[in-house]
């Protein structure tokens, strides 16, 4: 089975996060003075091939807690995990080439 | 004085300090022995700088592809072995990224590359970078990167305080400490740090690029002198 996770990686909260602060300056300067708290992250799509869910989950934390984050400084979250069609059926983004 | 120190010095893809290393190197008496990343081998070198750079485009995050270069499970052997091991800005981030430092390295507080020359002063002297110093020494050195924020969860920074582990903080010509002096929002002003054992080191500013009367200050100078001194005695 094939498994697609999205995973969203951020600074640890209580760590100032420079570019959060930064973008949230830039907003009274756009009239949006009702928006505060932003913070920077990444997000990260990959593809797991397991038995199951259980297994690909468990792949994908080892993946983000040994090279998507920095565990000294970042948390990580799975935001998504769904099922997708095999590797012979084309691939979402790839186009029809 | 018998042979000279040998010094590996990495290049990772990416790695910009490689030359200038090898260069203070040579300077300071010492043979330089230019080490490949895709290498799992050390060449019998008495030290082991990892340089300043921008190994693999600083791709996620600074020095986190880096780590898992062929060279770097050698360069772990050889430290765990007691071997002298000192990364330099992206190397300092490459060696807290493989877990052989504490903390890491994240983007300025102020959101800015920054280059210029700082001033630094030696905390620790139980590494063979600084060995020969005397703890306090003030030392003028260059700094040019965008992420050197130096950062540890509370305990960490309890542990490395506490135990020492602080090689070199940001300060004013007279050693004096403050933001004002900080470039990058580091924690604790620091610039550098050790291992326990003391024989990894790690900072941010760029001793090799400090060691020609020619082309500036010469803080880096005694630093480079005692890592070559203290690999040879080791032998």
């Amino acid at each position: 089975m094939r498994y697609r996770f999205e995973v969203v990686v951020s600074l640890k909260p209580g760590l100032l996060d420079p570019q959060g602060k930064a973008v949230e300056g830039a907003l009274p300067a756009l009239g949006w003075t009702d928006v505060s708290g932003v913070r920077v992250g990444k997000h990260v799509e990959l593809t797991v091939e397991a038995p199951d869910e259980e297994a690909a989950r468990a792949r994908v934390e080892e993946v983000a807690r040994r090279l998507l984050s920095n565990p000294v400084i970042e948390d990580h979250r799975i935001l998504r995990a769904e099922e997708v069609p095999g590797p012979d059926a084309a691939e979402p983004g790839r186009g029809a080439a | 004085m018998g042979r000279r120190p040998r010094v590996g010095v990495v290049t990772f893809p990416g790695s910009l300090d490689d030359r200038d290393a090898l260069r203070a190197v040579r300077l300071l008496g010492g043979e330089g022995v230019p080490l490949w990343h895709a290498e799992r081998d050390l060449r019998g070198v008495d030290a082991v700088i990892l340089p300043g750079g921008f190994s693999y485009g600083d791709y996620l995050r600074t020095g986190a592809i880096a780590r898992f270069a062929p060279v770097m499970e050698e360069v772990r052997r050889f430290a765990e072995a007691g071997g002298p091991v000192l990364g330099i800005c992206n190397g300092f981030q490459i060696l807290c990224e493989a877990g052989l430092l504490p903390g890491a390295l994240a983007r300025n507080a102020s959101l800015r590359f920054v280059c210029r020359w700082v001033h630094v002063r030696v905390e620790s002297t139980a590494t063979p970078l600084t060995a020969e110093l005397l703890p306090g020494e003030v030392l003028e050195v260059p700094v040019k990167h965008g992420e050197g924020r130096f950062l540890a969860g509370p305990e960490d920074l309890a542990r490395i305080e506490g135990q020492g582990l602080v090689v070199f903080r940001y300060c004013g010509p007279g050693g004096e400490l403050g933001d004002a002096w900080n470039p990058n929002g580091s924690a604790g002003h620091i610039a550098g740090v050790r291992n326990e054992a003391g024989n990894v080191v790690g900072l941010m500013p760029h001793p090799e690029h400090a060691v020609d009367p020619d082309l500036g200050p010469t803080g880096g100078q005694p630093l480079l002198a005692s890592l070559l001194a203290r690999a040879l005695a080791r032998v």
